[in-house]
């Protein structure tokens, strides 16, 4: 494939991987907040390449694995409503809520749809004008321009029978936690390249600043990660701090404008609680009062909802860092692919799912 | 006297119940849609089975049912998956097909159009895999009960003398051969089905084996073990293969083939091409020693043009698959879990 194939060459990633023996000569902890990162980091095995000295924790950028299991059991609930047709993407479908998740509802004869894009799940309204059809909006800051663009579309149309189930959040307050907490191991941060491409990396300057980390935008691609890890690497044996970009080819420090535009006019920032890291202020979107009418959560009345979290399950811990997933007692016994306790091992972007997948022990 | 009023009958062009209900129009169905196509010296006698001879030896029989959707798409329809599926499931244990037969469930309503095209693919394909459709049967179903059309497809040959061919025959040291490029035929499926734009180039590979693989078995009867990897894709089948002998499989990530607008398509949609289905791909174990044989003679063949040595059986990890990764790091290749997920961002 053209302009990736550069960015998967070995030769490449050898020099880089020779830079980064040379430059690390301290014990280091970085976090990619990515999911996508993980995934590419446990996919082309770049942690055992790397000197033992440099380490690298996972971090909470899996939108599927901190979506409330509120939400969950809120999509259960509308899905089995007669009359409503429930679209998600593909990835959702498989996260349990207390006692089942969405594919078993679909069994039992809910209208569950697999979507691409959140204006595909416009189409299906306008295609069934007479059934209700609900599109669950999870995501980062990455999927937010869609999920905006598809109520301002049916705004525009007035299109009555869409409505989004909005559980949106955002990078850099949970940058902020993660920084902010006495337990804290992250010295470093790779930022998540397809974010940085919607919102630029301005944003990320007042977080750097007032805790003095270096933070560097940086891609999915062996090469990307490895020069991403070399910048934050060279900063920390330097003793600076702030915003490096080593995503050039896709991210700019304002981002892109017209994603941002679309995001600002239908959504506005509100607190937002994370699957197993709690309540961050002012970490999510949610749908300004104009587009309040869109709103599944206003439109779908479901009575409170107390969903049980497996006690086993530490996955609040991995999301910030402070575990991996192999120390975890549950992985790869009571949690599995097949039997997830937690979102995290059930997402392709998971960090557990990423361990399970690709590192349990090869050989003993 | 004898009155006489004959009722007209009406040229439908979908498929009715009543042509499914053993009267009239189920005779027309065969008379217009079966027959003109598939028609040969066994299934000509039109009874309730298909009688032949048979040699002294072992026979091998399979059976698979069709269900994809769309029933179109580029490179094929499930016409011709239905024929090659059973074909390959056969040739696959080292058997020679022979003999097939069709059992169709319609959905009311299906054009017959539809039908006859695929009747038309089942015939083509049943002629280049050199088999032949001897039985055969045709339900309907009411709309909604079904979806379009499935059709069950089973198949009896005969087992070639001197192969051994078995899942628990892996050795360490052996060759793991791909006769192709693999993904094509599952991306070919999705992209149709959701409607993607660069679905025009992906074609389906579905295709009989039959003949590549016995051009190989006889040159090199000793290959250890044979199979397409069709659902859960070579992931799942080395998976299996490594599982039943109690080995280990190490396999080469540069060596594996993949088309450009497979690999691309799978990015896209966050799917590993070693987890996608193929419809006209083969995976070998041999003997290291014979391993450039193998491959010299799929090479020389249209189906395994692309032939590639992809890895080693070895002793260390049984039961695992692990993937070296062009940067000298390895990860496991997974038993894939199921219904494949498109990544959300």
């Amino acid at each position: 494939m053209k302009f990736i194939d550069e960015y998967r060459d070995p030769q490449r990633a050898r020099a880089l991987l020779e830079e980064i023996r040379h430059r690390a000569l301290h014990e280091w902890t970085i976090m990619e907040i990515c999911g996508g990162q993980t995934h590419s980091i446990m996919r082309n095995g770049i942690d055992q390449l790397l000197p033992p000295n440099v380490h690298l924790v996972h971090g909470p950028g899996c939108p599927v694995c901190v979506t409330p299991l509120e939400t969950i059991e809120r999509a259960l609930v509308i899905a089995s409503r007669p009359g409503v047709i429930l679209t998600s993407f593909g990835d959702m479908l498989r996260v349990p809520g207390s006692s089942k998740d969405l594919f078993m509802a679909r069994s039992e004869g809910a209208d569950v749809r697999i979507v691409f894009s959140p204006l595909e799940a416009l189409q299906i309204a306008r295609d069934n004008p007479e059934r209700e059809v609900v599109f669950l909006a999870v995501g980062f800051e990455t999927t937010a321009p869609a999920n905006a663009m598809a109520v301002w579309q049916a705004a525009r149309e007035g299109i009555g029978n869409f409505s989004e189930l909005v559980s949106q959040v955002m990078v850099p307050p949970a940058m902020s936690a993660i920084l902010s907490s006495p337990d804290n191991l992250v010295q470093g941060f790779l930022a998540a390249g397809h974010v940085c491409a919607i919102m630029g990396w301005e944003e990320y300057e007042p977080v750097a600043k007032r805790f003095r980390v270096p933070i560097v935008p940086a891609g999915f691609e062996p090469v990307d990660l490895l020069a991403g890890i070399l910048q934050v690497l060279k900063m920390l044996e330097e003793g600076s701090t702030g915003v490096v970009n080593a995503y050039g080819r896709i991210v700019s420090r304002e981002g892109n404008p017209d994603a941002r535009r679309v995001m600002n006019e239908v959504f506005k920032v509100a607190d937002r609680p994370w699957r197993g890291i709690g309540v961050i202020p002012e970490s999510g979107l949610v749908l300004r009062d104009a587009y309040a009418r869109f709103d599944a959560e206003k439109r779908f009345d479901v009575g409170h909802i107390s969903p049980m979290e497996s006690p086993l399950c530490r996955s609040g811990e991995v999301l910030q860092g402070h575990l991996k997933p192999s120390e975890c007692e549950a992985f790869g016994r009571e949690c599995t692919p097949m039997t997830p306790l937690g979102a995290t091992m059930v997402s392709s972007e998971g960090a557990c799912a990423a361990y399970f997948k690709y590192h349990r022990n090869i050989n003993p | 006297m004898q009155l006489s009023c004959p009722a007209p009958i009406l040229m439908h062009e979908t498929v009715q119940m009543a042509h499914g209900a053993g009267g009239r129009l189920s005779q027309e169905l065969t008379a217009r849609v079966f027959m003109p196509h598939l028609r040969n010296a066994l299934l000509d006698q039109l009874d309730d089975q298909a009688k032949f001879d048979v040699a002294a030896g072992r026979m091998a029989f399979s059976t698979d049912t069709y269900v994809v959707s769309p029933i179109f798409f580029p490179g094929g329809d499930i016409g011709d998956l239905a024929v090659n599926g059973t074909v390959n499931d056969l040739a696959v244990g080292g058997a020679v097909p022979l003999y097939l037969s069709a059992g169709f469930v319609l959905e009311e309503g299906l054009p017959l159009a539809d039908l006859e095209k695929i009747v038309m693919s089942m015939a083509e394909s049943a002629r280049r895999a050199g088999v032949m459709i001897v039985c055969g049967d045709t339900k309907v179903v009411q709309k909604g009960q079904c979806d379009r059309v499935f059709i069950n497809t089973s198949g009896v040959g005969f087992v070639r003398e001197g192969v051994n061919i078995s899942c628990r025959n892996l050795r360490p040291g052996d060759a793991v051969i791909l006769s192709g490029t693999i993904g094509d035929h599952g991306m070919a499926v999705m992209t149709t089905r959701e409607g993607l734009s660069f679905q025009s180039r992906i074609r389906s590979d579905t295709a009989p084996l039959n003949s590549l693989i016995h051009s190989v078995l006889d040159l090199v009867p000793g290959v250890h073990a044979m199979r397409d990897p069709t659902r859960g894709g070579v992931a799942a089948t080395l998976n299996e293969l490594a599982a039943s002998s109690s080995v280990g499989i190490e396999l080469e990530e540069s060596s594996i083939p993949v088309r450009e607008e497979v690999r691309g398509a799978a990015e896209l949609l966050g799917i590993d091409p070693l987890t996608i289905a193929n419809e006209g791909k083969l995976l070998l174990v041999v003997p290291e020693a014979d391993a450039d044989t193998v491959l010299a003679l799929m090479r020389a063949h249209e189906y395994g043009r692309d032939a590639a040595l992809i890895g080693m059986v070895v002793d260390d990890h049984p039961g695992m698959v692990v993937m070296r990764t062009p940067f000298g790091s390895r990860r496991i290749v997974e038993m894939p879990l199921g219904e494949q997920l498109p990544r959300i961002c």
